[in-house]
């Protein structure tokens, strides 16, 4: 279910980044970008999968630019996991469900 | 544990194609792809020469409605990553993670990625260093980029380039384009567009991302920076056939070789679309090597 996922703009990616207590993996996408709306299904059911561990959120680079350009985001869809705040990993272009879960699981 | 008539690995126009076929001829078929279906088209921004669509189509939109179709003929379709397969029995299997799958026949549709330059521009992945124009190309708004290829890929996606950057580069390391006519003709007269002829890229440079891109000619051996943002590569492509490990015959670049039938030299064993040795790879002839296969293992099926 879609509601799993969190929509985050410029304000609110800092304002959850502070104050979450669980990781948080963010989904840089665009609605002109086919490969991004590619995963979207995929980061669906991973948030149905891991949703109460992990907050999975997408920020939408066009009505967001600032976001992505603090985080050096030149690509997308890039995956950027955080954990306390910080950056932990980042995966760039479209990647297998089974590496996503794997990626999960190691910042939980 | 059950086995299937037909196991196709690949879920681009191809494999999507011969699911189609095999799930209308009734076979028990499984599509298994490692990502997403659609394959090398949903990183196409526009495709004007697949037949039905006369205004163009994106990648996306064909890859989701190839997709749908496939599906509705009740196509199964799962998501899993093959790391190896055994083909010495009649029954193949196809390695996963955590299980075996066995199968009367087989169709490989792995496709293929973009070769890489080889230059270390790895560190700069995501950074200023892409494949992909319709995914990282408005990153490079008002910025100047270099594209690097001069096929149709190169070409279009130049092309598409331009919608953002401010210049685009188009290195190749011949003096002439190998792209189709009408491509060529809409790069020349494109003012954004500047050709750097017989020249390949040597390296890329920059602190956090990409800064500069160097440049060699290779007849006169000159070598020169270009002050760039970006660097798109389309210098053609690898087959994926990391999980074959010799099972079926290649060609010296590794790409499968088959019959008319697109059989392999295993019997029930078939290569499609990109990953086999082909003088074309458009979508309109994977999806023709997908009838193909589906039909000729539905044949194999029915007289093993």
């Amino acid at each position: 279910m879609a509601e799993n996922i969190i929509h985050l703009n410029d304000e609110d990616f800092d304002e959850l980044l502070k104050t979450s207590d669980k990781p948080i993996m963010v989904d840089f996408w665009a609605p002109w970008c086919g490969p991004c709306k590619a995963i979207g299904p995929t980061l669906e059911a991973l948030a149905d999968e891991f949703g109460d561990q992990i907050t999975i959120a997408k920020v939408n680079v066009d009505d967001n630019p600032i976001s992505p350009s603090k985080h050096n985001v030149q690509a997308i869809p890039t995956l950027i996991f955080f954990k306390d705040g910080a950056v932990v990993n980042q995966i760039t272009g479209m990647v297998a469900k089974e590496k996503l879960e794997e990626a999960i699981k190691s910042v939980l | 544990m059950s086995e299937y008539d037909l196991v196709i690995i690949g879920a681009g126009p191809g494999g999507l194609t011969a699911g189609l076929y095999a799930a209308r001829a009734r076979m028990n078929v499984l599509l298994i792809e490692k990502a997403v279906p659609g394959g090398q088209i949903l990183v196409t921004d526009w495709i004007e020469n697949y037949p039905g669509f006369p205004e163009g189509i994106s990648g996306f939109d064909l890859a989701e409605k190839i997709k749908e179709q496939a599906l509705a003929l009740g196509l199964e379709i799962e998501t899993a990553e093959v790391q190896g397969l055994d083909l010495s029995g009649t029954t193949k299997e196809i390695i996963l993670k955590e299980k075996r799958i066995k199968t009367k026949s087989l169709i490989i549709a792995s496709g293929a990625s973009p070769r890489k330059l080889g230059v270390g521009e790895d560190k700069f992945m995501g950074k200023g260093i892409s494949f992909c124009a319709t995914c990282d190309g408005p990153f490079f708004r008002d910025k100047v980029v270099v594209a690097v290829g001069g096929g149709d890929t190169a070409v279009q996606e130049s092309l598409f380039l331009t919608k953002f950057a401010q210049k685009v580069y188009v290195v190749h390391r011949r003096d002439e384009l190998r792209a189709t006519k009408i491509l060529q003709e809409r790069a020349f007269a494109n003012d954004k567009i500047e050709f750097v002829w017989d020249s390949v890229v040597t390296g890329v440079d920059g602190f956090f991302s990409v800064e500069k891109v160097n440049v060699k000619n290779v007849k006169t051996g000159d070598e020169k920076t270009i002050e760039a943002n970006g660097c798109f590569i389309w210098i053609g492509i690898l087959p994926n056939t990391e999980f074959i490990k010799g099972d079926v015959k290649t060609d010296e670049s590794g790409f499968i070789l088959v019959d008319a039938k697109m059989q392999t030299n295993v019997p029930g064993v078939f290569a499609i679309g990109d990953v086999r040795d082909t003088p074309l790879r458009q979508i309109a002839t994977a999806v023709g090597d997908g009838a193909t296969a589906a039909v000729s293992a539905e044949h194999y099926v029915e007289n093993a």
